[in-house]
């Protein structure tokens, strides 16, 4: 129920309206929840509503635990 | 900022599942919270690659689930009013009531109708202004600020026609009610992603802080989840629970600050009754003072009644973690998808339902991993 999907947007609509892309289906999202989108922006759709952007990086803490996880693993792995 | 690991996922899964060997020098008892978590590890078969010692219980993170009886009732004796369309996420229909379902009062004739957004419920109100249409308002924080959004433009647009029954309720208050429980017992919880985008890490600090529980915030596939899994044991480890944010990609540590001003516009918090769990203080969203006249229950002068569980139903003790679904005498038996006795079968994310699917004699894409 709380899932929500990646879309990209393709064209801003009237006010609060973009049409928005995810894999080949095409469908009008509401905006008004995240100020600013634009063309091309990947945001997590859910419920009709864009909920947030995506961004491409994945955050320091998860960078830092992948180290982690290297050095548990051992030396054998790259 | 690129981080580094292995290419091929199988080898980053095989890399994780050995860390969690490593790392669990203890028994940790984990919940997942979010119903969608619930679905993932078990389509991936992801229990299969935890070491003894890691132990994974479902918890009540499903708005479905937690919708009591009396709630159901409500949402059907509304179908049943001449004039009135009720609109609802699809989730909603099988789920039972004491006497019946949506989808039977459907096959019935009342005027059912399944939307995806709140915003097609708005759209119906303003196609017929002579019919009534009640919007069923289920879902926590990911979903309560779509419906705050639509109250606002009912209000601005004068659309008296449109009505909201508010089931909104909210995730944090739910989680402090687990972790003072002590007949819970947790030692970490993988945090709902999706809740998380809206509510950032704020609200959750408390678990470590004040219950001394691990905590990470996980995205949803095996990587994310099996990630998580490592950080909040080796937490649990080190003694040094926190509140890990491992979805950065989506969750901003503050949270989607726009979305929580439209919904403290038009919610304000009140005592909340979730199926299984009791009533929780301040849990649940309800629509501030000058939005009243859109909750149906105030305009109708209607009132939820409290009801009990089925009988024989275990999903209070299965939403708590402490029994998995089979352990329930039912399970399977008189109560399966196809006809669920209690709403942790009916929901695609409920913990029985879940069992009940991808349990049993399924082979796991990573058998052969170490
Ligand atoms: S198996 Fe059915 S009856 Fe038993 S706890 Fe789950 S939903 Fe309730």
């Amino acid at each position: 129920m709380c899932l929500a999907v990646p879309h990209r947007i393709i064209a801003l609509r009237a006010t609060n309206r973009a049409l928005a892309l995810a894999g080949a289906v095409e469908t009008e999202i509401r905006t008004d929840l995240v100020p600013g989108l634009g063309e091309g922006d990947l945001v997590l759709v859910h419920a009709g509503f864009a909920i947030e952007r995506l961004l491409p990086e994945e955050g320091e803490e998860l960078e830092r635990l992948w180290e982690e996880v290297r050095e548990l693993a051992g030396p054998q792995t790259r | 900022m690129q981080v580094r690991r292995p290419d091929d996922m199988r080898e980053r899964i095989r890399m994780l599942s050995g860390a969690l060997r490593g790392l669990a020098d203890r028994p940790v008892k984990v919940m997942e919270v979010c119903g969608t978590h619930t679905v993932s590890i078990f389509r991936q078969g992801l229990r299969a690659l935890l070491p003894p010692d890691v132990e994974l219980v479902s918890g009540p993170g499903c708005p479905v689930c937690v919708t009591s009886q009396g709630e159901i009732d409500a949402a059907v004796s509304l179908a049943g009013l001449s004039g009135t369309t009720v609109a609802t996420y699809g989730d909603m229909l099988k789920v039972p009531g004491s006497g019946t379902t949506l989808e039977e009062e459907r096959s019935r004739g009342a005027d059912i109708r399944v939307v995806t957004s709140a915003d097609q419920a708005l759209s119906m109100a303003r196609g017929d202004r002579k019919r009534n249409v009640v919007f069923v308002a289920v879902g926590f924080e990911t979903t309560a600020p779509a419906t705050a959004s639509v109250v606002i433009d009912a209000v601005r647009e004068d659309l008296d026609n449109f009505m909201v029954l508010n089931l909104h309720k909210s995730v944090p208050p739910a989680l402090e009610a687990l972790a003072s429980d002590p007949e819970v017992k947790l030692d970490a919880l993988l945090l709902p992603g999706h809740v998380s985008v809206i509510t950032g890490l704020e609200p959750y600090r408390f678990l470590p802080e004040k219950y001394g529980i691990a905590c990470a915030v996980a995205g949803f596939d095996a990587e994310d989840i099996m990630l998580a899994l490592v950080e909040v044991t080796k937490q649990v480890r080190k003694q040094e629970p926190l509140v890990a944010s491992l979805y950065g990609r989506a969750v901003r540590p503050l949270g989607n600050t726009e979305a929580r001003s439209v919904m403290e516009k038009v919610f304000t918090m009140k005592d909340a009754s979730w199926r299984g769990l009791g009533v929780i203080p301040s849990s649940g969203y309800s629509l501030r003072e000058e939005f009243s006249r859109l909750d149906v229950l105030e305009r109708l002068g209607m009132t939820v009644n409290s009801t009990l569980p089925p009988e024989g139903c275990m999903c209070g003790e299965v939403l708590k973690g402490l029994i998995d679904p089979p352990s329930c005498g039912l399970f399977g038996a008189s109560c399966t998808p196809v006809h669920p006795v209690g709403p942790c079968m009916v929901s695609t994310e409920g913990s029985c339902a879940a069992f009940y699917r991808f349990q049993r004699g399924r082979r796991t894409d990573w058998e052969h991993l170490p």
